[in-house]
């Protein structure tokens, strides 16, 4: 075998249909749960820096999706490429080496409810072999200066409201420095103000550290706060995939459903 | 007829099944166990919370039952002249039983519900997603410490278990039942053998593989929020207590062949 007939196999392997600038790129993904088919054929490119907001109805496989992409749940069937690696397959211990580059934040903050904030945020540190006090500690301020929360570090997650035990979930996700972080539904169940803060924070974060977000959302006042893109998940596949003008332009009946929250003829 | 083959099969098949989980977390955590770091801070942590938190309990179960043993052997015995055999008796029956399975028995009421309610809750409310979101594998931030300082601390607290029951079978014949002390002692030492204690110890140790496995298992795999927490930990404790019981049997057939009881 020649040189360059090797190189070309290399490449065929990486899968030539994923855009090398896509930092995560998911192909024909399916998976049911019970009887249910939750995703039927996802195909969606997110690309390096962007912020990619998912909308969609309730129960509609947000989330199932979201937890797809750090490998949190496996699919019956399809791919997901995440920096040009197909992550389908791969042990808990390898796909560990993946996660390192995907922070995610859960619905409730998903906090460990026997640490102080300041153990939450500093938990990746620690995992990862630092041991200075000092310096864990000028990173977690860092930390609780980005989400506006400096002075409640030693506050135990119960004593949290929902707003501040995202935004230290959030803290907690990127003090490694991810190149992507997934949001799930970061304004579900907060007030306007205070998603309108989480709104501010992710932008802020986005401009801050170059990363690149994901985030699943049926909040479309978030979504137009925060999107580059938006992809509309619906009945398992993307129907919808533009900016944010495109999506107001489009006159399809079920996303101007969507986006007045008219729920005539929807059973 | 079908219908009962098929819920007996199905049975057959959960048991089966359960049974192969409960021993590839068994596997996962042992190659942990060399293959990665361990957090020794976690691990004295669960030391605390396994060994040190077990005491009183264990003081308390071994006392009183090496008490009451000593008593009904006596009552039994001195109807024959054998009151003085009572000590060998006691001894050489905590040793090898009683000791091990009491001590394994609270230590599951106690620890294993513990552990299965924390990592249920922990699995029910995303936090061993989130773990696994920062790269940080559950089996060995969760498992491993505890696997271990469960075999650390057991066979500590067999052993204690069985020096507190001793003592208390000792004060109860000799200061409430008048048993002639020196023949007590010199029938105690002439029929207790090291291999007594040997057996003992392993089988602490057996119980505690068991328990820390079957409890871990039933905190991972929780479900349905607050009512999967109370449901694993019942059934933590039922089938650790279980366990204990149908496997200190075949232990003691398989035991006895290599330390064969009695005075030889």
């Amino acid at each position: 075998m020649t040189g360059s007939s090797r190189q070309r196999q290399s490449v065929v392997r990486t899968e030539p249909s994923v855009p090398k600038s896509a930092m995560i790129a998911v192909r024909d993904l399916t998976k049911s749960i019970g009887t249910q088919e939750i995703l039927r054929g996802v195909d969606l490119d997110v690309l390096k820096g962007e912020t990619l907001v998912i909308i969609g109805r309730s129960g509609g496989g947000k989330s199932v999706l979201l937890k797809h992409l750090v490998g949190l749940m496996l699919p019956d069937a399809g791919e997901i490429w995440i920096e040009g690696q197909n992550i389908i397959g791969l042990s808990e211990r390898k796909l560990a080496e993946i996660r390192r580059k995907v922070g995610i934040l859960f619905q409730g903050g998903a906090l460990f409810d026997s640490m102080t904030v300041e153990e939450n945020i500093a938990f990746p540190l620690r995992e990862a072999g630092e041991r200075d006090p000092k310096v864990i500690r000028e990173q977690v301020n860092e930390m609780l200066d980005v989400i506006e929360l400096d002075g409640q570090q030693d506050k135990m997650p119960v004593n949290l409201s929902g707003g501040m035990k995202k935004r230290v979930g959030l803290a907690r996700s990127i003090i490694r420095r991810p190149h992507c972080v997934l949001y799930d539904e970061p304004t579900a169940g907060l007030d306007p103000v205070v998603s309108d803060s989480i709104n501010r924070l992710i932008r802020r974060l986005q401009e801050r550290y170059h990363v690149t977000s994901i985030v699943v959302t049926h909040d479309m006042k978030s979504a137009f706060h925060i999107a580059d893109h938006i992809a509309y998940l619906h009945e398992g596949r993307i129907y919808f995939h533009g900016t944010q003008a495109d999506l107001e332009r489009s006159t399809d009946p079920l996303i101007q459903d969507f986006l007045l929250g008219r729920s005539e003829g929807i059973p | 007829m079908t219908r009962l083959f098929t819920a007996v099969g199905a049975v057959v098949v959960s048991f089966f099944t359960h049974v192969g989980e409960v021993v590839v977390l068994a596997a996962e955590t042992f190659s942990s166990i060399v293959m990665q770091k361990i957090r020794w801070r976690l691990f004295m942590n669960q030391i605390v919370e396994i060994g040190l938190r077990s005491q009183l309990v264990v003081v308390i179960t071994g006392a009183f039952t090496g008490a009451v043993f000593a008593a009904q052997t006596f009552f039994q015995f001195n109807k024959l002249g054998m009151g003085s055999a009572v000590g060998a008796v006691v001894s050489v029956s905590i040793c090898r039983e009683l000791g091990p399975v009491l001590t394994a028995l609270m230590v599951t009421g106690r620890v294993g519900a513990s552990m299965s309610a924390e990592i249920g809750t922990m699995k029910v409310t995303e936090q061993i997603d989130a773990l696994r979101s920062l790269a940080v594998h559950p089996i060995d931030y969760l498992v491993v410490p505890r696997a271990l300082a469960m075999m650390v601390s057991m066979p500590l607290l067999v052993v204690e278990c069985i020096g507190v029951g001793i003592a208390a079978g000792y004060f109860v014949a000799i200061g409430l039942l008048e048993v002639n002390g020196t023949y007590y002692m010199a029938n105690m030492v002439r029929w207790t053998q090291m291999r007594d204690i040997i057996m003992g110890l392993s089988k602490a140790f057996c119980f505690a593989v068991l328990i820390v496995f079957i409890s871990c298992h039933k905190g991972l795999t929780t479900r349905e929020g607050a009512v999967g927490v109370g449901k694993a930990t019942t059934e933590a404790v039922v089938d650790s207590s279980l366990a204990v019981l149908i496997c200190n049997f075949f232990l003691t057939m398989a035991l006895n062949i290599i330390f064969p009881a009695g005075y030889q």
